[in-house]
């Protein structure tokens, strides 16, 4: 287990079957749900050393989803899991950046907006 | 092999309405799927295609187009702009008087509703293990009202607005009690709740309610609506019709979004949205500094 043993909340814990190789990974992901779990799995599944990934939400009255990859065997899973993670706050970075540039423009052309 | 070529770009970027469901749901431009497609994710490539056009800002709501981006990417934006973007609610109220039909829990709850007007980026998370707070994670409101007769009534009035005094408390009588140096840092702030004609309670001669309220940083209350509509019904009217029904096929673009955000009116909506898009970029990193560290043990 990943996570830090004692008071402070896990955040991520790492489960895998006794003998399996790291390329099969169930990542489990604390206080998340579909928000990021079904964005970050598009970004996963985009990753063509990437054969699996999938999650589910463990219980309805449960915080955390159980993130699923497998990959080809070329690269352990949580290489994987990490270049999702960044990807996805990459793409993230460029649509707030396009978002505030489209609204700054609009503001420039109609004026401070009114009631 | 052209008609193929054809229906796999249809497959690809179009969602089917179809007369008894929907074809083609899911994204499927994934690597392996189709041969001939390079369906790698490339972030230049992403920001070639990526654009936004805003449409309408007004100051409590906003509309924008958002193309370019799958359905999981831009729902997580809408799922954040519903339940995850913080605001500053009432989360603590000490009644030290209520002498009003209004019972003290239904009281608590009806002001736990009520939207307030402060920045949530101004303030930090209230760490829950402490008692009292302090002036970087708190805002303390006051509701002090008395119900008394009004002298100056007719004699043979019936009227309670003529009546009483101060016998319909709205959400205008909550006042700002500043911590610390608060009454210096938000003096142009106008701290308060968003909307003073909220009714809160109704009270008769004698009655009074003397509460404090705490309110403190949080992802519980909702500060958008989001909709996706702009005269798009998505009506399959025509499909009703024999004659015609074999005659038009009905597609929506895959990941062409019409966002229609309403505010609440605590902060402007495009706010709204920049903070949306940054609550997931956060989630990103709370992961990747948790590999980072584990990798260090």
């Amino acid at each position: 287990s990943m996570a830090a043993e004692g008071e402070k909340k896990p955040v991520l814990e790492m489960v895998q079957a006794d003998g399996a190789d790291d390329g099969c990974v169930t990542f489990v992901m604390h206080e998340e749900d579909h928000t990021l779990g079904n964005s970050l799995r598009y970004m996963i599944m985009k990753n063509p050393e990437v054969d699996f990934c999938g999650y589910t939400i463990t219980h309805p009255s449960e915080t955390k989803i159980n993130f699923r990859i497998q990959t080809r065997g070329n690269i352990p899973a949580t290489e994987a899991f990490r270049q999702g993670l960044t990807d996805l706050s990459e793409a993230c970075q460029h649509v707030l950046n396009t978002f505030q540039a489209r609204v700054n423009e609009f503001k420039e052309t109609q004026g401070q907006p009114t009631e | 092999m052209a008609a193929a070529m054809k229906n796999v770009e249809e497959i690809r970027s179009r969602v089917i309405l179809g007369e008894f469901g929907v074809k083609n749901a899911h994204t499927t431009d994934f690597p392996g799927n189709y041969p001939g497609y390079d369906d790698t994710w490339n972030l230049g490539k992403f920001q070639k295609n990526f654009r936004i056009n805003v449409v309408q800002l007004k100051e409590n709501s906003m509309e924008f187009d958002m193309v370019g981006v799958d359905p999981a990417i831009a729902n997580a934006f809408r799922r954040i702009l519903l339940a995850e973007v913080p605001t500053m609610a009432i989360e603590k109220v000490f009644i030290y008087n209520n002498t009003s039909i209004v019972q003290d829990e239904v009281l608590a709850h009806r002001l736990g509703l009520i939207p307030i007007r402060a920045d949530p980026r101004l303030f930090e998370y209230r760490n829950s293990a402490a008692e009292e707070g302090s002036e970087i994670d708190t805002i303390q409101l006051q509701l002090k009202v008395k119900c008394s007769r009004n002298p100056r009534a007719s004699k043979d009035s019936s009227d309670p607005r003529e009546l009483y005094l101060h016998h319909m408390v709205y959400s205008r009588d909550l006042k700002w009690m500043p911590i610390g140096n608060q009454a210096d840092v938000f003096a142009d702030a106008f701290i308060g709740p968003v909307h003073d004609d909220i009714l809160i309670a109704q009270l008769r001669p004698g009655q009074e309610l003397d509460i404090v309220m705490h309110c403190v940083k949080g992802i519980g209350e909702k500060v958008a609506k989001v909709v996706n509509s702009r005269l798009d019904t998505c009506s399959r009217e025509v499909l009703r019709h024999d004659d015609l029904k074999n005659l038009v096929k009905l597609g929506r673009i895959r990941d062409h979004f019409i966002f229609t955000v309403e505010s609440t009116g605590i902060l402007p909506p495009d706010v709204l949205v920049a903070e949306a898009i940054q609550v997931l970029m956060s989630k990103c990193q709370r992961f990747l500094s948790e590999l980072d560290s584990s990798d260090m043990d």
